[in-house]
């Protein structure tokens, strides 16, 4: 085990996986020169030379390009600078990447892992600071994952890289300096597979990426009271782990899901609906949702703060179905 | 404007120096492509074949003269009018035929239909349902080929009407930038759907495009196979040299309307006539290669061709149709 960061343990998994096969190469905006804007690229290319690319500010040809040379052979990763980006290769992402596979009839697989920094940070304002995991979990032909912690962050990225389907790799962008246990060499993290991160009996709260953070500080505030939470880390939400949600529920009877995402049409929407349709007989109480009002995200402190969920957010839904 | 990256060719090789077997395979492929797209156009309109289809009819020469000068190592990025790309680079009738049907047969077992083959056993990636969807996948295999060390080079074809999405110039930008193995094929039609080019397309040639992002461009007719062989071997040599993208305009006509059943209510018959009556690209070369080929000798290979396309055209009508259970085959590997 080592104690680093985040964004350390990404360069890891970039630095183990990229010297094990010579067919995957990173390609980005500011990631060669600068290692990338949040340094999660740093010492890359020392390495790996003309396998790390810093491109033009061309959104579409990043990832159109990383998927024709995916289908040449190449195990390309994309980095978008930030996941408000990803509105501009769109096209290349949900009707290219996501569906050469299955539209030519398995002839080639589409080895890409894109990564897109995301979220709230230092008040980024309304184009830098969004999460937009649903769109993406709304797409057949992709994977997306979404690590709250060191270990995972370099366990799914590993996963990520060695997966043949194409995958969005969210990293939260207030996580990247954030220091954790990480196993040394070989640690792959199933995609698809939740993370209990504590077990409880009163009420399951699922969370994923930088939420997981806040819904612990409200299970801690909770736990207080003498509330038992069940905390889970959904970790991929494309697959998610349906079943350890619906065995959490079986045991709590009470739902909680939390996202820093806007609420409405949100990936916790689909949680719990799926919960509602498949587990409705566990449940003892309404489920909870909680997500970031129906707004853009604005940049002055006081309306940032009135946008933000936070562990008070949680604590406070949470309650009202106890 | 004249874009001084822009040179106007015609062929000079005289056709007797072509060799018979060249000449042949010529006129082989785009009878091939003619009499297909004529058989799709027919079955389409019976209502046995779904969908939609989008021909390439009048514009066989551009495919055929281009790609004589690639091997099955080359990669081509095709369109949604992409039949005549995809015989051309060498698929198999049969399977081209099925995949038209949504037969379980077809290249893509029927999930993709006329707008989605492909045949990576010879290099083509795929056609795209997306107007300009292909430039950037192009790139990136060109982008592979460099960084495998190989010398192939990867192709794009695209109307005039695809020139004006961004993806070409972002394409095109970092195709030089890097200089890949890149060769821009524009078939420049006259119409992007239902709209004159003219009246969409800032420049009157799109080669000047090529211009802002440093590539070499030549314009042929497109509709003389021998132009296009010959201009296409330029500019393919050039990138095999390692020398960075460049740029074919190739001046044809859209003969047939933008999809089978468009009532094409933006240009008059005559102008199609006209078209049709002095710029066939199979008459074109039939007139050219009148001192070389007996009457006879062509008709042979049409009726090789006939056969062909008969035997594909029952092979895809006899071919069974995916069962439903294959509804999520191939979604994930």
């Amino acid at each position: 085990m080592k104690n680093i960061t985040f964004s350390q343990a990404t360069l890891e998994a970039m630095e183990e996986e990229m010297s094990r096969d010579g067919s995957i190469y990173v390609m980005g905006e500011d990631i060669a020169r600068q290692g990338g804007i949040f340094g999660q690229f740093k010492g890359l290319p020392d390495k790996f030379g003309d396998r790390v690319k810093d491109t033009p500010i061309s959104e579409t040809a990043i990832i159109g390009v990383a998927v024709g040379s995916a289908l040449a052979g190449m195990r390309p990763v994309a980095d978008m600078h930030f996941a408000d980006f990803m509105g501009v290769c769109m096209d290349e992402i949900f009707n290219q990447m996501a569906k050469v596979h299955y539209m030519f009839g398995g002839q080639k697989t589409v080895p890409v892992v894109v990564r897109a920094p995301d979220g709230i940070i230092n008040q980024a304002a309304a184009q830098h600071s969004q999460c937009v995991e649903a769109w993406f979990a709304h797409i057949p032909g992709l994977k997306v994952v979404i690590p709250s912690n060191p270990a995972d962050a370099k366990g799914l990225l590993k996963s990520a890289i060695r997966d043949d389907n194409p995958v969005i790799y969210f990293e939260h962008k207030g996580l990247f300096s954030m220091k954790g246990d990480v196993p040394e060499g070989e640690h792959l993290v199933e995609i698809g597979k939740a993370r209990i991160d504590r077990e409880g009996t009163d009420l399951t709260l699922v969370s994923w990426s930088m939420m997981m953070h806040h819904a612990a500080k409200a299970a801690d505030k909770l736990a207080a009271e003498g509330i038992s939470v069940e905390l889970i880390d959904l970790r991929s939400i494309s697959p998610w782990d349906k079943e350890a949600v619906l065995k959490s529920v079986a045991k709590t009877g009470r739902l909680c899901v939390a996202q820093e995402a806007v609420k409405q049409g949100g990936f916790a929407g689909e949680v719990v609906s799926t919960i509602v349709e498949e587990g409705l007989e566990y449940l003892d109480a309404p489920v909870a949702r909680v997500g970031a009002p129906f707004s853009p995200i604005p940049f002055a402190r006081p309306l940032e703060q009135a946008y933000r969920v936070t562990a008070d957010t949680i604590y406070d839904a949470v309650k009202k179905i106890l | 404007m004249e874009a001084p990256n822009i040179v106007k060719i015609s062929a000079e090789v005289p056709v007797e120096e072509y060799g018979k077997e060249r000449l042949s395979s010529f006129y082989e492929t785009m009878f091939k492509i003619r009499k297909f797209e004529r058989t799709v156009e027919e079955k389409f309109l019976g209502g046995e074949i779904p969908g939609f289809v989008h021909l390439y009819i009048g514009e066989e020469a551009v495919a055929t003269g281009v790609m004589a000068n690639l091997t099955a190592k080359d990669y081509i990025e095709s369109t949604h009018r992409g039949h005549g790309h995809t015989i051309a680079k060498g698929a198999d009738l049969n399977r081209m035929m099925a995949e038209i049907y949504g037969k379980k047969t077809g290249y893509c077992q029927g999930k993709g239909g006329s707008m989605h083959i492909a045949d990576f056993s010879v290099g083509m990636l795929g056609a795209n349902g997306v107007v300009g969807g292909g430039y950037n996948l192009a790139a990136g295999a060109a982008l592979a080929l460099k960084l495998q060390g190989k010398k192939d080079i990867s192709v794009v074809f695209f109307g005039d009407g695809a020139s004006n999405r961004g993806t070409f110039h972002e394409a095109a930008n970092m195709a030089s930038v890097w200089k890949l193995p890149l060769l821009f094929v524009c078939e420049m039609n006259e119409y992007a759907s239902t709209t004159p080019y003219r009246t969409a397309t800032s420049v009157a040639d799109i080669a000047q495009r090529a211009y802002g992002y440093d590539m070499p461009a030549v314009i042929v007719d497109g509709n003389d196979v021998f132009s296009v062989y010959e201009g296409a071997q330029r500019l393919v040599e050039h990138i095999r040299g390692g020398n960075g993208p460049a740029f074919l305009e190739c001046k044809t006509y859209r003969v047939k309307g933008h999809f089978v059943g468009d009532p094409e209510k933006y240009r008059t018959r005559e102008e199609v006539q006209k078209n049709i009556d002095e710029r066939d690209p199979i008459m074109l070369f039939e007139k050219k290669t009148a001192g070389v080929f007996g009457p006879d000798e062509l008709n042979a290979i049409q009726a090789k061709v006939d056969a062909m396309i008969a035997s594909a055209l029952k092979f895809a009508q006899e071919s069974p149709e995916p069962a439903a259970s294959e509804l999520f085959a191939d979604l994930y590997v």
